[in-house]
């Protein structure tokens, strides 16, 4: 699965997708979700709170290890997925449709200055060993 | 460094697997969903590469009292051929060296089988033991020997499919006992908590019989998978339940330590000098997350920690074994401290799952 080239994404594997009404759907990226292995819990932030950009919001928790969802700009949280509570293995077999959350950032230009999916890659290929 | 390698390296890259470093060695830890590969083995068949483990001879007039000697569990409770007998090996000072299992064959030949990260501390041991109390044995690492674990409901069928000729002599074998079997040596243990063998064979055949069970339809498994399997079934793990700074009745090990007859074994007057002060304990996460090795654990009697935790894919909730204050009941109420939160687990009988089923409602 290659990075799909009409989102932005982060240094620590998350995917950002901006939506017609200004707001971002974010998640995280095929590289993170193999990394982890099996999804067993998603614990996602809840609507109206603020975020810093970089700040932990989310917790993705896999059988092997629990890891940290970084909000990619700062913002306000507008939606969590409640479908993850019960599939949280959507987002092994599925990560780019498996949205976290969704929140409006407080600067629309913040998230131009994200990693294409190109610049992206280049992360990963330097991860790996 | 590099990293050790088992006879099935390729083969396993072949599969699909993602090999991880394994205590040193290259090893797969799943060849997919872990979660299906632990489902897969409580329904039907899996097979799990062994080879880094350690298969030792003791063979010698004399080695049943030594082995009586030598560990904590009485090698007098095996008569019948073949029959296996768990326990642990201890210190003069009490604390665990290993856990490992005795395999009863003729009273010139016990094998035991040790873990691969103890393995040449097991031998080194055993070797100087025997010095001076047998001092005619042999002790042998059979580093010419791979072994393959094949478990689930169906994997005695799938391995009597694969080598006929050795379903005569292990048909009826009963849950803990072993037939020698020529080249094959097949013994009815696991490490999972359902039905099946573990097969021990030449490395130069341990490639074919790989594919050759996987012909007939055997998954391979990871140790992924391999960990979740053993949790719920109520399985230490050695380094992480126990290991040379405790003993065994603090492990959950008392079952396997005899205590009540005469014979003397290393570490037993350190046992009875010390009365433990913890004990083992099965913990249910109540609330939403997963439990880890190392947590911490609040008690009305004071603290513990979660010496192995996971998630359990046959109860879908978190579940882990403890070391905590003996005051600890069955039914209590704990509190875990997981990312700075303290989140409420209950005590439980354990094993948590066997033979396909949960046990915890």
């Amino acid at each position: 699965m290659s990075n799909p080239t009409n989102l932005k994404y982060t240094a620590s594997h998350e995917w950002v997708k901006t939506e017609a009404d200004g707001t971002i759907t974010v998640g995280i990226t095929q590289h993170a979700q193999e990394l982890l292995g099996d999804m067993v819990f998603v614990e996602a932030p809840e609507a109206g709170r603020k975020l810093q950009a970089k700040e932990e919001c989310a917790v993705v928790e896999s059988v092997k290890a629990a890891a940290d969802v970084y909000a990619p700009v700062s913002g306000t949280v507008t939606a969590a997925n409640g479908d993850l509570d019960g599939a949280p293995e959507t987002i092994n077999s599925d990560p780019y449709g498996a949205w976290i959350f969704k929140m409006k950032p407080d600067n629309a230009a913040d998230v131009a200055t994200l990693l294409d999916a190109a610049a992206y890659q280049a992360v990963v290929d330097s991860e790996a060993h | 460094m590099t990293l050790k390698t088992t006879p099935l390296n390729a083969a396993h890259r072949a599969m699909g697997a993602k090999m991880v470093d394994f205590g040193g060695w290259d090893m797969p830890v799943n060849y997919g969903s872990q979660i299906d590969e632990h489902h897969q083995v409580r329904n039907d068949v899996g097979m799990f590469d062994v080879c880094h483990m350690r298969v030792v001879d003791a063979k010698g007039d004399g080695v049943r009292a030594f082995l009586r000697y030598l560990l904590a569990n009485n090698a007098d409770k095996i008569t019948v051929p073949g029959k296996a007998l768990y326990s642990a090996m201890l210190r003069p000072d009490g604390h665990v060296i290993d856990d490992l299992i005795i395999y009863f064959m003729t009273e010139q030949w016990f094998r035991i089988v040790v873990n691969a990260g103890t393995a040449d501390k097991d031998i080194a041991w055993m070797k100087e033991q025997a010095a001076t109390h047998a001092p005619k044995l042999t002790i042998t690492s059979r580093d010419d020997l791979a072994m393959v674990a094949i478990q689930g409901p169906n994997a005695r069928a799938k391995v009597w499919q694969v080598l006929p000729q050795t379903k005569a002599a292990t048909e009826n074998l009963v849950n803990f006992q072993a037939a020698d079997c020529g080249e094959y040596f097949v013994a009815r243990t696991g490490y999972t908590g359902e039905d099946g063998f573990e097969v021990m064979l030449p490395k130069e055949k341990v490639e074919k019989f790989w594919y050759d069970l996987n012909k007939v339809g055997v998954k391979p498994i990871g140790l992924g998978a391999r960990d979740t399997l053993r949790l719920e079934a109520g399985m230490n793990l050695y380094g992480q339940d126990m290991d040379e700074t405790v003993g065994p009745l603090e492990s959950g090990l008392a079952w396997t330590v005899d205590l009540k007859s005469k014979r003397d074994f290393i570490g037993k007057a350190a046992l009875l000098a010390n009365p433990p002060t913890k004990k083992l304990a099965g913990l249910v996460l109540l609330d939403r997350g997963v439990l880890r090795g190392h947590q911490k654990v609040k008690t009305a009697h004071g603290d513990g920690e979660i010496t192995s935790g996971s998630f359990s894919p046959t109860l879908e909730k978190s579940i882990a074994l403890a070391r905590v204050p003996n005051g600890v009941q069955i039914g209590n109420t704990v509190q875990v401290e997981i990312r700075d939160k303290l989140l409420n687990a209950k005590v439980v009988k354990y094993p948590f799952a066997r033979n396909g089923k949960g046990l915890i409602s």
